[in-house]
């Protein structure tokens, strides 16, 4: 198939296309500003029709998603961390609401000291707030999972919104070779969107209402309950998306590489399982059984996948972009909380806060403590 | 012989000789404290808008007592997001219905109270008036955070007394004027502002139908009595809206493309002195002599400042 050289911004725009969203609410922050101008140029262009909303900041953004939504629109946004950090009073409301939609996070830490460069803290900072969070590591993954985004946000099982997180300018910034699908292709993988309840005077109903202690904790079992329902829904999408389209991601929720006869591994999300990737393949020329374990799916957190995937391994390293602060890595607890019955020896890396590059270096010397037997990470500079 | 059953009010369908539709779409039943006059506001704008509206509402009272789940008092789709977002809900909306083929014939109403409108959505209200969306917001102003326990907004009036501008030893209730947010909101370059009360019932009607009408956001300042929070009595609020228009405490005005004209205009030597509006409320209670002349001249140089602009084109109209 044709390849066309594009920014991973630029992929993500023509995801937004070719799913023909209706209302794009948009705030531009480095460094997800891309998406938005592409997206603008389109409807400059007539190439997409689309109501692009230039609202005066991302609470309002995050908010006009949920007006559109709940009445009836595709609709999409983009940010970055001081952005994402604006929006998230409007995040468990989106998702409590039931409403579809997807965002598209450009990785970038959060202040302070102010970086406009990538780690994961803005949107592994938000993971509690009922969104799914798909990490991406290529242009053409970013493009793609916007296009699945929708098709599991949308599903009845699970109407719920979705993040497809993408690190800033590691990846947001990178042209690739990428295939544009065509728009038949995506019109038959991507119905038109029905929204289960709208705003309309024909049939008036109350949305947002308040819950009283009597009612609330129901609204939330209902949530846990979508968000359990997303694992089928995730690996169904992925699995039909490669039938459609000659490609997929794993298993949709965790994306195994080498991982066969590995016995020792690292494990993280986004682009930096594309250095893994290469540590990996070194470490083999050398004899060794090393392996990668790229999570895809953050929220729902893929559980018995893991479980599965680490069951023949000695050690495994995982690398967090982020620190919760007081505590550890936060992919770090969730590994080891998913594995607790496992007798693995598991070490947590906090590597490439605020932009700090991640080398193949860093990989090699995390698998190195693995083989030592060494049980504890540290923070790679 | 035709028999007069007085015991049943006239429902459903048809209007009464006034012209007000019988037909409720904010129903009886809500929570809303005896005698609030917010919930009387609400529920006539929305009789005035019809029953092919959408209603987007701030967090407050009016969304507290309306929608208790399960239940809910609204007859038309309502929605509420937060507290400071009902204008940005409200884009959206907006931009969904124009995309749809459904923007026609749809009201968008947005209701926000003091705090809402005032303060912590004003951002949001700014944005989405610059942006051009078409709905009327109805800011219900009970001049303080009554949800939460009468706090001082930035439309509390000068020296009243709330829980966090207390009449106390030293400071005597609110220091700063009220911000003139009608007038804020005409600068943006809108066509159509008003200010509206239960004073009037028929006037608020009219200005909701022509607020609706405009093709381009529209704005509307609804002076809403809250005995709880003014401690009043519950029975005020008719007598409390009558007389802040009568001692001119609320100007009651339309500013039509860029053009300021009274629709009930109080002359200075027929107002009714301030005071009698001041003693019936326990929120001034504490006021001395020397403090009611102090907001007699505050009042006056308000009303006279609109005075001075009436009639002329005194706004840019940008839409």
């Amino acid at each position: 198939m044709a390849k066309t050289v594009v920014e991973a911004s630029h992929a993500v725009a023509e995801a937004v296309k070719l799913c023909k969203v209706e209302v794009c609410p948009m705030y531009p922050i480095t460094p997800s500003t891309h998406i938005p101008e592409t997206i603008s140029e389109f409807v400059a262009d007539g190439e997409l029709k689309s109501a692009m909303i230039n609202v005066e900041s991302e609470h309002s953004a995050a908010s006009a998603v949920v007006g559109a939504a709940a009445a009836g629109s595709r609709t999409f946004t983009a940010t970055s961390s001081q952005g994402l950090a604006l929006m998230f009073e409007i995040l468990p409301i989106t998702s409590g609401m039931r409403l579809p939609t997807v965002m598209a996070v450009a990785n970038r830490a959060l202040s302070a000291p102010i970086s406009i460069w990538n780690d994961h803290s803005d949107a592994v900072s938000a993971r509690d707030q009922g969104w799914i969070q798909l990490w991406v590591e290529s242009s053409q993954e970013a493009l793609d999972s916007v296009i699945q985004g929708y098709k599991i946000s949308e599903d009845r099982k699970v109407q719920l919104p979705v993040m497809v997180c993408f690190d800033g300018f590691t990846l947001t910034h990178v042209f690739e070779p990428v295939d544009i699908p065509s728009q038949q292709k995506v019109d038959s993988f991507l119905p038109k969107f029905r929204a289960s309840h709208v705003l309309d005077p024909k049939k008036p109903l109350t949305m947002g209402p308040i819950g009283f202690p009597n009612s609330f904790m129901h609204f939330k079992e209902q949530q846990q309950e979508a968000m359990i329902n997303s694992i089928d829904v995730i690996k169904k999408a992925n699995k039909e998306f490669g039938t459609a389209f000659g490609r997929k991601y794993g298993s949709g929720l965790v994306d195994l590489y080498k991982m066969g006869d590995a016995e020792y591994a690292v494990m993280g999300m986004g682009t930096l399982c594309g250095t893994a990737r290469v540590a990996v393949d070194k470490l083999r020329k050398q004899g060794k059984k090393a392996g990668l374990i790229k999570l895809r799916s953050l929220r729902p957190f893929p559980k018995k996948e893991l479980q599965s995937a680490i069951k023949n391994l000695n050690a495994l390293a995982v690398i967090d972009r982020h620190i919760s602060l007081g505590q550890e890595g936060p992919l770090f607890t969730d590994v080891r909380s998913a594995v607790y019955c496992n007798d693995i020896t598991i070490n947590s890396y906090i590597a490439g806060l605020g932009g700090r590059d991640i080398t193949i270096k860093h990989f090699e010397k995390a698998f190195a403590d693995l083989e030592a037997g060494k049980q504890k990470g540290e923070w790679l500079f | 012989m035709v028999v007069l059953n007085k015991a049943s009010a006239p429902k459903g369908k048809g209007r009464d000789i006034k012209g007000l539709p019988y037909e409720e779409y904010f129903a009886s039943g809500h929570r809303a404290c005896a005698g609030c006059g917010e919930a009387l506001m609400v529920r006539h704008i929305v009789k005035a808008a019809g029953p092919n509206s959408i209603a987007v509402m701030s967090t407050g009272c009016m969304e507290v007592v309306s929608t208790p789940y399960p239940q809910t008092a609204w007859k038309i789709p309502w929605i509420h997001g937060a507290f400071e977002n009902n204008s940005a809900i409200a884009s959206g909306i907006d931009a969904a219905l124009k995309m749809q083929g459904r923007r026609e014939g749809t009201n968008l109403l947005v209701f926000g109270g003091d705090g809402a409108s005032f303060d912590i959505g004003f951002g949001a209200l700014s944005g989405a008036i610059e942006r051009g969306h078409k709905f009327t917001y109805v800011c219900t102003d009970n001049e303080a955070y009554m949800n939460t326990g009468v706090q001082r907004s930035g439309a509390t009036p000068f020296l009243a007394s709330t829980t966090t501008s207390p009449a106390g030893k030293a400071v005597h209730g609110k220091q700063e004027p009220k911000k003139p947010l009608p007038l804020i909101v005409a600068s943006h370059g809108l066509r159509y502002v008003a200010t509206a009360s239960a004073s009037n019932i028929y006037d608020l009607h009219a200005k909701v139908k022509k607020a609706l009408a405009t093709d381009h956001t529209s704005f509307i300042h609804a002076y809403s009595v809250c005995p709880v929070g003014w401690h009043s009595k519950s029975d005020s609020a008719i007598t409390l809206s009558k007389l802040a228009v009568q001692t001119r405490v609320f100007p009651m005005y339309e500013i039509e493309n860029g053009i300021l004209k009274f629709t009930q205009k109080v002359e200075r030597e027929k107002a009714t002195p301030v005071l009698e509006y001041l003693k019936l409320q326990g929120r001034f209670k504490h006021l001395s002599e020397v403090e009611v002349k102090q907001i007699q001249e505050y009042v006056d140089a308000r009303y006279e400042f609109l005075l001075g602009i009436e009639g002329k084109k005194a706004f840019d109209v940008l839409y």
